[in-house]
């Protein structure tokens, strides 16, 4: 069978085809047509030869075979050194094979390549840096994503995330309306705790436009909440667009580039009709990297920069609390075991190690901070990046992957996990499930509420009197 | 059959390697791209050369990365051969009497213990290459027989050497026998895996760019990438 009416090359960019998909239990019907689906080998061999350039020919062909890239790689050491996950094989037997076979695979060859490169590799990009080379396979499994994600072979949660950007401009299907209505609702629920606490939509030439993960409109509101109390705290003059709010895509994870781009547009082009001086992200690791980071290029900007200045949370988070916008009450900084997941796609990818410890010197009594070892930008990826934690079908794999980041967590001796990133703490969550270690998780944004010494004019009236 | 070997044949494998360098080169960078790679290469030239010269300089130097400092005994074998296979061609007073009377001028030369103690450094460091990729599961998974064809390549030169050196059995055989696979490597090295010796500075400066450029350089991050 050539196309399946579920799996197939296209792409889904109707609310319908999303339905439809996601009514499809656990992908179910959608992987078995897969098995049939035929693989377009002119289509994949032109791809290749308009886009895989010099730099990953060459990564290709200078690889010594060394396997200093094996240790490198949390899931080569989470398989009991199993030397089909070493980087190098990893990338050579998929996508050095498709091309030496100019595109000549068949159905089988690229299941396998499917499994590889969404449960063999996060993209943490750690590989990359251990190659003499300067070889990253993390890059290039990236690319094979894009590659596989056109035939149609992608899992089941990839596509229908991609999808759900085509539609909706988030991961998840909100519409602007739900979004401000969630946003709202959750500054009423706490503006008799916070008095003045507002959020305006798009107010133009803020200080900040914040951008967010569209879980915490989903799942998770009481991030949104935290969010407009900290900027509320630090009177900042911030605001939220009605469009373009989300900055997460799983559309990289998907390796749907025209989605990838279509999201990225909308952010940047709330942006440019907003004028805010900076944009400030949530405390998300890819939607930093997919907006920030790798979206200028998608959306065809040469400066490599979005359109206003845009940073993480934990910069500005940083900033807000070494300027004193901020302040921390000493009796309420953390006084238990603690350490800090670095997410890869902000600390290896993005240089914001020091960002990260300058917020801990704020909030954790000197002495019960501790490193995981690696740490800053060799740390071990979670476990559940790249969309590993949200693939129902590489289950069994990723929980396997977790191994690493438990051990790390153990070997501390914390009881409590900072992950400022939505796909560290969904792993560590998971790990805790799975392994039952006994430590707590969070984000930064609770555990600051909690410590905040908050100004007079801004409490409770019954307070005051 | 000597004079064949030191005239046309040198001269051909040095021009065939030297153009043939300077064109994979020269196609390397031509083929970067801006969108495709995700680097903006041009805009930020200051950044990207300090991220491109932090690279190759870190990686050059023993135990100057921590993916060197990761794997110690692999690191001491890797630069124990590439220091000798660097070094002797380059600084063997033979070669460099044969270079003087080629092209007219040469270079700084090493005394013959210092040559000797380089040979047999390398040897040694290749006999441990080979045994890693004989043994280690993760090396032996990848290793194909162009990685085997590299290192017969390799090794040639200087057992042949070797041979030349203390004169065991025919010189001018094993003289003629160096020279040819001195001449084969020169052949090799733009077309097969060889190719390294150049693509490794290409190849870490793009990364050094990327680095340097989008992923961290312009945070104030000095990582070694």
């Amino acid at each position: 069978m050539p196309e399946g009416s579920l799996c197939n090359k296209k792409p889904v960019d109707t609310a319908e085809g999303v339905t439809t998909l996601l009514a499809d239990k656990s992908g179910k019907t959608y992987y078995e047509e897969m098995k049939s689906l035929d693989v377009d080998s002119d289509l994949l061999w032109k791809t290749i030869q308009n886009t895989c350039k010099s730099r990953m020919r060459t990564w290709l062909e200078i690889c010594a075979h060394c396997g200093m890239c094996a240790d490198s790689c949390f899931l080569y050491l989470a398989n009991k050194k199993d030397p089909k996950q070493v980087p190098a094989y990893k990338i050579q037997s998929t996508l050095g094979e498709i091309i030496k076979k100019k595109g000549k695979v068949d159905n089988a060859f690229m299941l396998h390549a499917m499994e590889v490169a969404w449960a063999q590799c996060t993209c943490c990009n750690r590989c990359g840096t251990y190659c003499p080379h300067g070889i990253d396979t993390g890059i290039m499994f990236g690319y094979l994503r894009g590659l596989l994600y056109q035939q149609g072979f992608t899992p089941w949660e990839m596509k229908i995330g991609a999808g759900m950007h085509r539609v909706y401009n988030a991961q998840m299907d909100i519409s602007s309306e739900d979004y401000i209505d969630t946003f709202e609702w959750m500054i009423e629920e706490n503006e008799d705790e916070w008095p003045g606490l507002a959020v305006e939509v798009d107010k133009k030439n803020a200080d900040i436009m914040y951008t967010v993960n569209a879980r915490e409109a989903k799942h998770y509101p009481e991030d949104l909440a935290e969010a407009a109390i900290l900027f509320h705290v630090a009177g900042e003059n911030w605001t939220i667009p009605a469009r373009g709010w989300e900055q997460s895509s799983l559309a990289m994870f998907a390796g749907d580039w025209a989605a990838c781009k279509m999201q990225v547009d909308c952010v940047y082009d709330a942006m440019e009709r907003l004028e805010p001086k900076r944009m400030v992200g949530t405390e998300c690791g890819h939607a930093h990297r997919a907006t920030v980071v790798e979206g200028p290029y998608w959306a065809g900007r040469k400066s490599g920069r979005p359109p206003v200045e845009s940073i993480h949370y934990i910069e500005w988070l940083a900033e807000a609390l070494r300027t004193g916008k901020l302040k921390i009450d000493p009796a309420k900084r953390i006084k238990e075991p603690v350490t800090l997941q670095d997410s890869c796609n902000y600390v290896r990818n993005h240089g914001l190690k020091k960002i990260a410890r300058e917020i801990i010197s704020y909030i954790v009594e000197p002495g019960y901070f501790i490193e995981m070892c690696p740490n800053k930008e060799h740390n071990f990826c979670c476990g559940g990046g790249g969309g590993f934690n949200g693939i129902g079908y590489f289950r069994k794999q990723r929980n396997v992957g977790l191994k690493i980041k438990r051990d790390q967590i153990i070997a501390t001796g914390a009881k409590l996990v900072i992950a400022p990133c939505h796909n560290c703490w969904d792993a560590i969550r998971d790990l805790e499930e799975e392994f039952d270690i006994g430590i707590k998780w969070s984000f930064l944004k609770p555990l600051i509420v909690k410590m905040l010494i908050v100004p007079d004019h801004l409490k409770p009236k019954e307070e005051d009197e | 059959m000597h004079a064949l070997l030191t005239g046309p044949f040198f001269y051909g494998s040095f021009g065939i390697c030297v153009i043939g360098m300077i064109v994979r080169f020269y196609q390397y960078f031509n083929g970067l791209s801006w969108q495709l790679d995700r680097v903006a290469y041009k805009q930020y030239p200051a950044m990207g050369f300090r991220g491109a010269v932090r690279s190759i300089y870190k990686w050059l130097i023993p135990y100057g990365t921590y993916g060197w400092r990761s794997q110690p005994v692999m690191t001491a074998a890797f630069f124990g051969f590439h220091i000798a296979v660097v070094c002797l061609p380059l600084f063997l007073l033979g070669h460099n009497v044969f270079l003087k009377e080629k092209f007219g001028f040469s270079l700084f030369t090493i005394t013959t213990p210092v040559a000797d103690f380089l040979t047999w450094m390398a040897l040694v460091s290749l006999a441990f290459l080979i045994l890693r990729r004989l043994i280690l599961p993760e090396v032996r998974i990848m290793t194909d027989k162009k990685d085997w064809g590299v290192l017969i390549l390799s090794l040639a030169p200087l057992v042949t050497g070797l041979l030349t050196r203390y004169q065991i059995g025919d010189y001018l055989f094993w003289l003629n026998a160096h020279i040819l696979t001195g001449e084969l490597v020169l052949v090799a090295i733009p077309f097969t895996k060889l190719s390294h010796v150049f693509l490794f500075f290409a190849s870490r400066a793009q990364l050094g760019m990327d680095f340097g450029i989008k992923r961290g350089g312009l945070k104030g991050s000095k990582m070694a990438w």
